[in-house]
């Protein structure tokens, strides 16, 4: 695994609040390296700065200090101009309320990071094709018409996948995918999720479920701003995937760095 | 990529149609006021120097100016138009094609056992259907001699003639003016009712006869030979400014006046058309502005639903934001929608504008004449308007966090 690129590195990744006497230290120097093709989830309890950090790896926020890599390009001080760039080129979020626009249907919503790519723009049709093919890879290619409202909360979390698939992100956010869902469909996302593992996907969720965090296969765990514990997990392998990815699932135990 | 916003924006109007239909309402009203009020002043313009031209076309209206009446003074001595300044002109100046003055008096006309009361009688000179471009439809008009004699002849209009004679020939027949009898012989062709006069109702007759016999003693005294307006129709070949110049100097000759304080006025069918001309502009130019207040109001409504329309979409604008839109691209959504939102109203209001304008002619009996700069302009400020006032509300959507927008509720 320490073969796999570098999909993200950190680099004592502050982020703090306010100032003075009033200064909230949400983030306190973060070390945090995830290379292709890891399944990692975030924990830790409500303020504990997992969401800022979520934010900043989602290039939705800019760290206060130290550096973020992203595949290789460090985003930390980027304006919002380019942020808003590399989110649509590099990063596929998943949202605990599946954030679909409802006045658009279960396709559009999954053209919609195409619609924004700035490269490779591709024709209207061949764009259809691409995103008809991103809802056939979640299981929805027969409901491409039908609006969110037509849909299940599971589905509609499938549709929020597709999106985020569609422009053949570098990595996957995933915020709480299945906090909005009853257990028979979280387990239809967490099924998914690691069905795009297995086909190479690097994946980041954010929970507090720890019963969703068992099906990753590399927890990190954040308390007070500071990663506090980074461990592999024996069980997500429980169906080890066919290539070649999985040949060492032990090796990912050791990827933060506290050396910087 | 233009299109597929507009089309984005077309949707989320449509979302919310009767929102969106009441929001371009005030733009609707501007630009449908700007192509009406357009339409009724053209229309006006249009019908006023058509009548003017009615009377005749290439008319020069000569009029006695008696300003430089002093106190005590004789107004024989006061100047003015004369009879005999007529054939001056007719003799003297290139370019005429006729010459003419007119005398009226109001009458009772007998004829058997009709009588007709407050009939106009028009005392003329032989030129008078040229000028006025009447046809003779039986008979004949009467000649120059019969003018400067007083002969009792009559030529009369389509409809008098009507009510007269009915079918019978009126040619040669006698008809009691007052007390005067005078010969008909002529009927003219149908004209209609021009610049307010219906030329059907009159009966023609020698200028002379009515200052003999139809002018009060007293007045006649007053006026003499003296005539109040001498109209000259100018062949459609020659200059009009060179007839208008020299008739001036041989009338200022003839009356020995200076022309820096004549006793007579010269006024060309065009300098009336523009003195009109000017009164509606100024008319117009009141509508236009209350057209700008209108389309001012309906901008200010589009910003408003525009800035609820943000709050409300602040979600959107973020899970936008996450999947790659910058803040231009946030920035020409809204824009656009704001665009597409007074475009609409433009083109609604277009169509209003110009029901509007065939409805009020069509009720009103006034003319209306659709101007196609003013749908060019109405349709412009529609757009200009949402670009002004959508941009504050565009602005706004542009600037928010993505990260507050995701998690607005």
């Amino acid at each position: 695994m320490e073969n796999e690129p570098i999909i993200i590195r950190t680099e004592n990744l502050k982020k703090v609040y306010g100032s003075g006497e009033a200064q909230v230290i949400a983030l306190a120097g973060i070390n945090l390296t995830i290379r292709q093709g890891e399944f990692v989830a975030i924990m830790g309890p409500s303020g504990s700065g997992k969401s800022t950090l979520l934010n900043i790896l989602a290039c939705l926020d800019r760290p206060s200090e130290g550096s973020y890599y992203l595949d290789g390009i460090d985003v930390s001080q980027y304006q919002r101009r380019d942020l808003a760039l590399i989110r649509g080129r590099k990063i596929g979020m998943v949202f605990q309320s599946y954030n679909l626009l409802p006045r658009l249907t279960a396709l559009e919503n999954v053209l919609l990071p195409i619609f924004y790519r700035r490269e490779q723009r591709l024709p209207a049709e061949a764009a259809r094709q691409h995103a008809l093919a991103a809802l056939e890879s979640v299981g929805l290619g027969d409901r491409a018409h039908h609006y969110p409202n037509q849909l299940s909360g599971g589905q509609q979390q499938r549709v929020a996948i597709a999106r985020a698939l569609v422009n053949d992100p570098a990595i996957i956010l995933a915020d709480e995918p299945t906090g909005n869902l009853d257990s028979h469909a979280s387990q239809e996302i967490l099924d998914l999720l690691q069905r795009l593992h297995a086909q190479g996907r690097t994946i980041v969720l954010v929970t507090h479920d720890p019963e969703v965090a068992a099906h990753t296969e590399r927890i990190l765990l954040i308390r007070d701003g500071h990663l506090i514990s980074d461990q592999s997990n024996g069980r997500t392998r429980s169906t080890p995937p066919s290539n070649a990815l999985s040949s060492s699932p032990a090796s990912t135990t050791l990827e933060v760095h506290h050396d910087h | 990529m233009i299109t597929e916003i507009a089309k984005e924006a077309w949707r989320s109007l449509r979302a919310n149609k009767l929102r969106s239909l009441l929001t371009t309402l005030g733009v609707i009203i501007g630009v449908a006021a700007v192509i009406v009020m357009m339409a009724i002043s053209a229309g006006t313009e249009a019908a006023i120097s058509e009548s003017i031209y009615s009377l005749g076309s290439n008319l020069i209206f000569i009029s006695s100016t008696f300003s430089r009446v002093g106190p005590g003074e004789r107004p024989q001595n006061a100047g003015g138009l004369v009879y005999d300044d007529v054939a001056a002109i007719r003799e003297k100046i290139k370019g005429v094609t006729g010459v003419t003055v007119d005398q009226q008096a109001s009458v009772t006309v007998r004829r058997g056992d009709i009588t007709l009361d407050g009939v106009m009688l028009m005392g003329t000179t032989p030129d008078y259907p040229i000028v006025r471009g009447l046809s003779v439809a039986t008979g004949r008009y009467f000649t120059s001699t019969e003018v400067e004699r007083a002969q009792k002849v009559a030529v009369l209009g389509k409809t008098i003639a009507e009510k007269l004679f009915g079918e019978e020939d009126p040619i040669g027949q006698t008809i009691t003016v007052n007390k005067t009898q005078l010969t008909v012989i002529g009927v003219l062709a149908e004209k209609g009712l021009v610049a307010g006069t219906d030329f059907d109702q009159l009966i023609y007759t020698p200028i002379k006869v009515v200052f003999q016999k139809f002018t009060p003693s007293q007045f006649a005294r007053f006026m003499g030979d003296r005539v109040r307006q001498i109209t000259v129709a100018v062949d459609p070949k020659a200059n009009i400014d060179t007839v208008v110049e020299q008739i001036s100097l041989l009338l200022a000759n003839r009356h020995n006046v200076s022309l820096d304080s004549p006793d007579f006025s010269i006024r060309t069918q065009a300098d009336i058309i523009k003195a009109r001309e000017s009164t509606t502009a100024t008319f117009r130019n009141l509508l236009i502005w209350v057209a700008s207040v209108s389309l001012l109001v309906g901008g200010i409504g589009i910003m408003n639903i525009m800035l609820v329309s943000v709050t409300e979409r602040t979600r959107e604008i973020g899970l936008r934001q996450a999947v790659g839109a910058t803040p231009e691209d946030i920035q020409i959504q809204f824009l656009v929608e704001a665009l597409v939102l007074s475009l609409l109203g433009g083109v609604i209001g277009i169509g209003v504008g110009i029901a509007g304008s065939h409805l009020f002619g069509t009720l009103s009996g006034m003319r209306t004449v659709i101007v196609p700069s003013a749908i060019g302009i109405s349709f412009t400020s529609a757009a200009l308007v949402g670009i002004l006032f959508g941009y504050l509300p565009a602005r706004r959507a542009a600037r928010l966090d993505p990260i507050v927008a995701l998690r607005y509720e």
